[in-house]
């Protein structure tokens, strides 16, 4: 087993990486993973496994990044700090990698009040900052956090989220700094519809020198309605709809909304691909795989990795 | 101060149920500023529970009384009397203030009429927010003297998180981002430098999370 991922491998060689992402059934039917592999294995240089999203129970990240590796992909194990203690993390990190799963990103989670069991304690024993520096001394330095020498330590790819799209805008470069700083080798962004404030973080974040230092993948959702367009800027967390994507959406007939919504997202990755410190795109096809190898496709991104 | 609120008169009835003779033992510190157990709460009290067993044809002896504190025993002995001529006693207090009653008097039911919620201030006339978890370590100083652990629905350290927007938390719009206003006073304060260094894990072991919590200060054990 070598212990580089793909991913870390195509950003490393400069090329532009492409990833997905697969939310893990609310059940154990292992088959809709399989699915979604199947659907995006060829198009996407490793697939984002999400941990418990919208604090919604589901199988658990680490067991469906095991059978996405058995499906033959490579999973980018996602880890958020709400539902477990700094023990219970590290646990799964090395039970994580003990499967063969070579990515992780850190991420605090979204609040459980927004999911199905509101009732739940919530944990937050350390912060996403956090995690990301304990997952790179256990590849740097080999220890857990108790400075223990651990036996075959972990040695992921490490990556973290951004949200260029909350506020206070000038302090999201500095927290990218920070990220960096304690351990993040890639990034993820928020899902981009704001193209120009986007374009003004990572103008910062490259005048900061820090698209040098991180690969920075900018992420993607293809709208399927004006309906769906509502939803995201009205109520999913730290996202920014502007107002002439949704009118853009409501211009097309409702059997037109699919195809309009792909045509921004195509038009969107044009954009990125000419963007600099963009070193690739996430794209985050909510309960839509289907449609990621069209995207893929159509946006000039085949074969993977482009050569 | 300690921020209680009245539990519902529902669950008082019901927790009283089997006592025939009651003392409401309000607490005149921090339950009487935010108008959960002081005089006038435990008289108000007093009434509707006297009216509610009326109503179903049933009786109760309910005394009144009032300390000053109940989480300090030279106050707690004001009520001995009292507490010893009654079945049961409903305390006012925090929960500090039901347990101290409680420890103090073995054969004495004690229940709680209040829900403690937190350690706060009265931000306005009727509006009290929380302000500290008693986490035993205090940080303030690095934050502007705004609680992370407190304040921001995910204790971030090193926030804010990607929910935060225009100023409000992702939780909920009435919940003002603790991190915005921690930015927003270093950069008043010119100390934002304090948020550029990583801020390494919190020991929680001189929270809750060590298990219950003693200070002994010999220099005042007589």
């Amino acid at each position: 087993m070598t212990n580089i991922s793909n991913l870390q491998k195509i950003l490393k060689e400069g090329k532009f990486a492409v990833t997905g992402e697969c939310g893990p059934p609310r059940g154990a039917n292992t088959q809709i993973i399989n699915k979604k592999a199947n659907l995006l294995k060829g198009y996407v240089d490793a697939v984002n496994v999400t941990d418990n999203q919208t604090a919604i129970v589901r199988m658990s990240s680490i067991a469906a990044s095991a059978h996405l590796i058995k499906a033959g992909c490579e999973p980018v194990m996602q880890m958020v700090v709400r539902d477990r203690n700094r023990i219970s993390l590290q646990s799964d990190i090395l039970g994580a990698w003990s499967l063969g799963i070579k990515n992780i990103l850190c991420l605090s989670g979204d609040h459980q009040t927004f999911g199905s069991q509101p009732d739940a304690l919530n944990v937050f024993d350390i912060d996403s900052m956090h995690l990301l520096r304990t997952v790179k001394n256990m590849r740097d330095e080999g220890k857990d956090m108790s400075g223990f020498n651990l036996d075959d330590p972990p040695r992921m790819f490490i990556g973290a989220a951004a949200n260029p799209f909350a506020d206070p805008f000038e302090y999201r470069v500095i927290r990218l700094a920070k990220k960096i700083d304690a351990g993040a080798d890639f990034i993820q962004t928020q899902c981009i519809y704001n193209m120009d404030r986007f374009t003004k973080w990572i103008k910062l974040a490259h005048e900061e020198g820090l698209t040098e230092k991180v690969y920075i993948l900018a992420g993607v959702t293809p709208l399927k309605s004006s309906g769906m367009a509502k939803y995201m800027k009205n109520k999913v967390a730290g996202m920014d709809v502007p107002e002439s994507v949704i009118k853009r959406m409501e211009g097309v007939p409702k059997e037109k909304g699919a195809e309009e919504g792909i045509k921004i997202c195509l038009e969107t990755i044009a954009k990125l691909r000419e963007t600099k410190g963009v070193h690739g795109i996430h794209i985050m096809a909510i309960e839509w795989e289907e449609k990621v190898a069209e995207i893929v496709q159509k946006a000039g991104l085949t074969p993977r990795p482009l050569s | 101060m300690i921020v209680g609120e009245q539990k519902p008169i529902t669950e008082i009835i019901e927790i009283i149920a089997p006592y025939k003779q009651l003392l409401i033992l309000g607490c005149g510190t921090c339950v009487k500023t935010c108008f959960a157990g002081g005089e006038d709460e435990v008289a108000t009290l007093a009434s509707m529970i006297r009216l509610a067993f009326k109503k179903d044809s049933k009786e109760i002896k309910i005394a009144e009384q009032t300390v000053e504190r109940q989480c300090e025993n030279e106050f707690i002995q004001e009520a001995a009397q009292n507490i010893a001529k009654n079945d049961a006693i409903l305390s006012l207090a925090c929960g500090a203030g039901v347990q101290a009653i409680a420890k103090r008097f073995p054969k004495v039911p004690v229940l709680p009429g209040i829900n403690t919620t937190f350690i706060g201030i009265q931000e306005q006339h009727g509006i009290f927010t929380e302000e500290c978890q008693g986490c035993g370590n205090c940080g303030l100083a690095t934050f502007g003297a705004i609680c992370p652990i407190t304040r921001c629905s995910k204790k971030l350290l090193n926030g804010p998180c990607g929910g935060s927007q225009n100023g409000k938390c992702e939780v909920n719009a009435n919940i003002e981002c603790a991190w915005q206003l921690i930015i927003d006073r270093l950069t008043q304060l010119g100390q934002l430098s304090n948020l550029r260094t990583y801020i390494p894990p919190k020991n929680w072991r001189t929270s809750i999370s060590g298990g219950p919590r003693k200070l002994i200060r010999e220099d005042h054990i007589i």
